[in-house]
């Protein structure tokens, strides 16, 4: 049978390389938003095997939420990412300065 | 290995290099549909821990809905794709040392803490079992006030998606239902009073327009 560590190499070997990817498309915001759906993936994989291997189903309401939330997040920060692009043109984060911050 | 083992260690080699592969992807159609692999892989991956209902609400929710949106977005943006790539070299290194470390911490901690003794592996569930119906029997009971506040934040979502992307392009030509109806006849209507015509002498022949300027 799978041990449970395996379970848990793969959610952290899946965060892992959602944060490379945040390093590596620093400048690309589209890429940047599916970095972080692939960290919240990484998190929910955590959260099942925990449940299944815990025996409680708490852990797979606690998933059933954050995807909701990761949804609403997606939707949202795809929206402003639209109105950013028609105002700026562009959506490099490096050129988004206007605020001087 | 039995026929479980060998599907999972399918589906996360799948799963992971599904998401090196949305990370390192040139074009980001490539990326978003590489993504929609990872969503799927995972499901699958979702399925030997036997839990039915998230791995389906991930497709569905995730592939048919988060990831349409992501693809229907990328294609409406004009991206720069060669300008978006300056730098990718330049910070591969320190990416690459970062997940590293964090792959080790993580595993350090795991090896650490979660030894095969402690959670020994579950006995599967019959075939009778509904992981739906558990799910259900949770959420509508003790998790009732989440769900509810879950409802409304994709409401505000849906609200704040819509009005944020929502505009008026002011050369645009449309029909404003409300202002037809409220048309009155005397807006639409003019009645000229006028004194009736005197009967026209049609013995000179006048000639049309066009005719005149050909013989001009």
């Amino acid at each position: 049978m799978i041990p449970l560590s395996h379970y848990l190499i793969l959610g952290a070997l899946l965060f892992a390389i959602g944060v490379v990817g945040i390093f590596l498309n620093r400048k690309n915001l589209v890429i940047l938003l599916m970095s972080i759906e692939l960290l919240l993936l990484a998190v929910n994989i955590n959260f099942v095997a925990f449940s299944h291997y815990l025996g409680d189903v708490a852990g797979q309401i606690f998933v059933f939420f954050i995807l909701t939330v990761a949804a609403a997040e997606a939707a949202i920060g795809l929206a402003i990412l639209i109105v950013l692009f028609r105002s700026r043109k562009t959506i490099n984060v490096e050129e988004l300065d206007s605020l001087k911050g | 290995m039995t026929f479980l083992e060998i599907a999972f260690y399918f589906f996360s080699a799948v799963l992971t290099i599904a998401a090196t592969m949305v990370v390192t992807m040139r074009n980001p159609v490539k990326s978003a549909l590489f993504l929609v692999l990872a969503f799927f892989s995972a499901a699958c991956v979702w399925i030997t821990l036997e839990a039915e209902f998230l791995a389906i609400v991930l497709v569905l929710v995730y592939v048919g809905a988060v990831m349409v949106l992501f693809l229907f977005v990328v294609m409406m943006l004009d991206i720069d794709l060669a300008e978006m790539r300056a730098g990718f070299t330049r910070y591969l290194p320190i990416g690459g040392i970062i997940a590293a470390l964090l792959v080790a911490e993580i595993a350090l901690v795991m090896h650490q803490s979660f030894l095969p003794a402690d959670f020994t592996n579950p006995v599967p569930h019959g075939a009778n079992y509904s992981n739906t119906r558990e799910l259900g029997l949770q959420i509508y009971t003790h998790y009732v006030y989440p769900f509810e506040i879950a409802a409304f934040i994709l409401l505000v979502a849906i609200v704040a998606a819509i009005s944020l992307t929502m505009r008026r392009r002011p050369g645009s030509k449309y029909i404003n239902p409300g202002e037809q109806i409220k048309v009155r006849r005397e807006d639409r209507l003019r009645i000229v009073k006028m004194a009736s015509e005197k009967p026209q002498d049609f013995s000179s022949t006048t000639e049309s327009p066009s005719s005149n300027g050909e013989t001009s």
